[in-house]
């Protein structure tokens, strides 16, 4: 008889699934109220180097000082056969040989058989097949030089292995996020709800319309952008229920110093003052920094390699491997533990002969001041550069890693690139003699700064930098959580959006130049010098767009035409249509060049049209480029994903 | 009305094409009906069987229970109230994957398989440490544990009347009634949260772990 309740379940599942389906059905039929009634939640996405999270907060039952966002449980295979709900899902696909796994062995609650091994498992499998193993996909998607929709990744599999895009991996986590999302709220489809995607703050436009495109692809066209470093401090807002104007003043400038797995990304928010309401402004953003985490656990296990040959003992690269693992979590007892002083390392044979072939050897907490301390953030002076060497002549196809690994020069390089950055707002007076812009509050996020001797030195690095300039030191502002801010934050983001709370405004975090040859003499053996001409200006806004009607361009139909594209995000003052003759290295960053064709519908190819250009930043949040004739008024939209791929 | 009126003696003398129609309809309808109470009954019956096994695959929990470790004397296994069929057939999956886990984490099994005699005590204090470590790792994220007990170990404790014998394991000089005072041997230790992976249905178990072959 206990059998007949279990009979009698699983036609009650299916009765709900179908009920479901006939409310999804009848929604799609009237599209209108589904817009409108249907959205529920605001989901923010930290789509991380190494990991993804994502949190959510129910929008309908929510007071102004009662936000509570969530993170979602993960459902993710961890290894062959074993599927674990987990809050982070790492940023890795692996690409699994057809022999490798048992059939059935990698279905996850929604598929049987996943496109693409996403996650945990991809990246334990990879740890020990580092060939079959994409990894840090979104720093390529901001790399300059390479086409993120060619499937390159892994940069270093040989030939048989079907290699994937960018792109594509970015999707496939996108993919697995949503999937996870449906699977546990069948009755709130993820397109329906206001999405936040997070990217850094450094990402060039480019790599904004990848990252959205990437979210289209996965049917989530609604998907808005927010920069990581903004989402650190919503979080911290949102976090101080209310009491964050307590602890911010007119005229601070907040520093948000974010060093995550793989890249470290600074962004400077400053607080006005409008109508005698707080405002705040984000008013300078950092390169792209690839250095992080990762970096530092890689340095210890080198340091105690090193040691161990020293000793006669020769590392083979999986215990290199297994080396890293134990470093990181040796290191977070050190620092998170005054009275350890050294941790031993032990590094298990692979065989199954465990006691024998174990390889012994500590890391010692002067090891890891030495090396993490003062190996990435030493005492500099705020007028240091990070030390760069000129690039070898051959390139390797890969990431362009931060050359100097100290924090510190990078930071005070930024501070120093960007003291002019307040200039416009009359709130904020830095001293004359100031050599850099001087933060008065500091926001860490990211999972490195959790080691309190890492934050406790960056700010003294910060401080002393401050005092001698007699300027007062900077706060900490604390309260969030290191490694789920941005996620959390993001979901706040959706709120505020509502009209609720206070909105950090931005707008582009750079102007924006195309490159045209001047009307100069051509001299034999030189390139034609190139004007640059500003099509957007610093923090053009959501939703706005500019013109350039006096500038025009003859583009030949049917025939791709290219310009080179520069970036700058110290030139506040350029106007759109501001032609500069000259500029340092420092000012421009060339980024890949942009194409536009003119289709040859209605018009003889190789006929010359007049057009002009026009910059819009959409809602959306990513920078849009059009070609607008002059004759007709058509427009063509100029494209930013056509790297330069020779 | 009137022209309608019925008759039940009258019988139709001929068969017209309408007629035809409704007997072979008639025919059609007894057939489906038929084969569907059929197809009904067959399915009641292999649905139990599946169902019997299912239930086997599905139901971990009373098997968790175990896990409680409680003060150093046997545990009198009491009846349980499942089937014992239920609770033989569910406890290796969870077993098998606790051990996959310590394995996979802690090299649980390669230490406790291997002959430890010919070595120094350094050597397997070393081993101990990957041990020690992964256990610990592998407890803690799938296993939330909580003392039974949160007095001193030593200290003299009062059983009232009504306390669980579950929980508490009287040893040694046991007798009166309660209430009882004794000293905590053991605090005990009891699983209040257990989060264990999800298994495919292709995944063998038995496995703990597969044998690792480097191309």
């Amino acid at each position: 008889m206990s059998d007949s309740p279990d009979q009698a379940q699983p036609e009650m599942v299916n009765e709900t699934a179908e009920s479901e389906n006939n409310l999804y059905e009848s929604a799609a039929v009237e599209p209108p109220q589904t817009s409108v009634s249907g959205k529920r939640f605001s989901v923010g996405i930290d789509l991380g180097t190494t990991h993804c999270v994502l949190s959510y907060a129910d929008l309908e039952n929510i007071d102004d000082e009662e936000f509570s966002p969530q993170v979602l449980a993960i459902p993710q295979l961890t290894s062959p056969g074993s599927v674990e709900e987990k809050h982070q899902l790492p940023s890795f696909l692996y690409l699994a040989h057809e022999a490798e796994l048992a059939e059935d062995s990698t279905s996850l609650p929604w598929s049987t058989k996943p496109d693409y091994l996403v996650g945990e498992i991809a990246r334990n499998l990879g740890s020990k097949t580092p060939i079959r193993l994409v990894s840090s996909a979104k720093s390529w998607l901001c790399h300059t030089g390479v086409d993120c929709k060619e499937p390159i990744l892994p940069a270093e599999a040989p030939e048989e292995i079907d290699r994937v895009s960018p792109f594509e991996a970015t999707t496939a986590y996108l993919q697995h996020l949503c999937d996870a999302w449906q699977n546990l709220n069948p009755n709130a489809p993820l397109e329906q709800q206001d999405v936040v995607i997070t990217v850094p703050a450094s990402f060039d436009p480019a790599a904004r319309e990848l990252t959205v495109e990437a979210a289209r692809a996965v049917g989530l066209d609604q998907a808005i952008l927010l920069e990581e470093p903004q989402a650190a401090l919503y979080s911290w807002i949102e976090k101080s229920h209310g009491d964050w104007r307590k602890h911010a003043e007119v005229g601070d400038i907040i520093m948000v110093i974010d060093i995550g797995g793989g890249t470290t990304d600074l962004s400077l928010i400053a607080v006005t003052q409008q109508e005698g309401n707080l405002e705040l402004t984000r008013v300078a953003v950092g390169d792209h920094i690839l250095l992080g985490g990762d970096n530092m656990d890689l340095a210890l296990a080198y340091t105690v390699k090193a040691k161990l040959e020293k000793d006669g003992k020769r590392l083979e690269p999986w215990q290199i491997q297994a080396l890293t693992h134990s470093c990181r979590d040796a290191k977070e007892k050190i620092f998170n533990n005054a009275e350890i002083d050294n941790i031993p390392l032990v590094v298990a044979s692979r065989g199954s002969s465990l006691i024998g072939g174990t390889l012994r050897t500590e890391l010692t907490r002067e090891e890891v001041n030495r090396v993490l301390v003062e190996g990435f953030m030493p005492k500099v002076a705020v007028s240091d550069k990070p030390i760069s060497r000129p690039r070898t002549g051959l390139r390797t196809a890969g990431l362009p890693y931060a050359q100097d690994a100290a924090i510190t020069r990078h930071l005070a390089a930024f501070l120093s690139k960007q003291q002019g950055a307040t200039d416009e707002l009359k709130d904020i007076n830095l001293p004359e003699h100031a050599s850099f812009l001087h933060p008065t509050a500091v926001l860490f996020n990211g999972g490195v700064l959790k080691a309190g001797t890492l934050a406790e030195r960056l700010m003294e690095v910060l401080n002393s930098w401050l005092s001698a300039e007699q300027a007062p030191e900077a706060r900490l502002l604390t309260g969030v959580d290191l490694d789920l801010a941005v996620a959390r934050g993001a979901a706040y983001y959706g709120y505020v959006r509502k009209g609720k709370g206070v909105r950090i405004k931005g707008g582009t975090a750079a102007s924006y130049y195309v490159g045209i040859e001047s009307a100069m003499p051509a001299v034999p053996g030189m390139a034609p010098e190139i004007q640059a001409l500003c099509i957007a200006p610093f923090g053009m806004e959501e939703g706005t767009q500019q013109e350039l009607p006096d500038d025009e361009f003859g583009l030949v139909v049917g025939e791709p035409v290219r310009f080179r594209f520069f970036a700058s995000n110290i030139r506040r003052e350029d106007k759109v249509g501001t032609r500069l003759d000259y500029w340092t290295d420092e000012e421009l960053d060339e980024l890949d060049e942009i194409e536009v064709t003119l289709p040859e519908d209605g018009r003889r190819p190789g006929e010359v049209i007049p057009v002009h250009l026009c910059a819009a930043v959409t809602e959306v949040g990513t920078l849009e480029l059009q070609a607008v004739s002059q004759k007709d008024n058509g427009r063509w939209k100029i494209e930013f994903d056509v790297r330069a791929g020779e | 009305m009137n022209n309608y009126a019925i008759d039940l003696s009258l019988k139709p003398t001929t068969f017209d094409l309408w007629h035809v129609y409704l007997a072979g309809a008639v025919a059609v309808l007894a057939l489906i009906l038929i084969t569907v109470l059929l197809s009904m009954v067959i399915s009641q019956m292999r649905y139990k069987k599946r169902s019997a096994i299912t239930q086997t695959a599905t139901a971990p929990e009373p098997a968790v229970k175990i896990v409680e470790k409680i003060v150093e004397v046997e545990k009198v296994v009491q009846a349980p109230a499942p089937e014992p069929v239920v609770l033989k057939e569910a406890t290796p999956d969870a077993a098998l994957q606790l051990l996959g886990l310590l394995q996979k984490e802690a090299r649980f099994i390669d230490f406790i398989k291997e002959d430890i005699a010919a070595f120094s005590d350094s050597d397997i204090g070393i081993a101990a440490r990957v041990v020690h470590e992964g256990c610990n790792k592998a407890i803690n994220e799938h296993f939330t544990l909580a003392a039974v007990r949160n007095e001193q170990e030593g200290s003299k404790i009062i059983l009232p009347e009504s306390f669980d014998a579950a929980t508490v394991r009287l040893t040694g000089n046991i007798v009166g009634n309660a209430p009882f005072t004794g000293t905590l041997v053991h605090k005990g230790w009891q699983v209040t949260d257990i989060k264990l992976p999800k298994l495919t249905l292709g995944h063998n178990a038995a496995i703990v772990a597969p044998a690792e072959v480097e191309l």
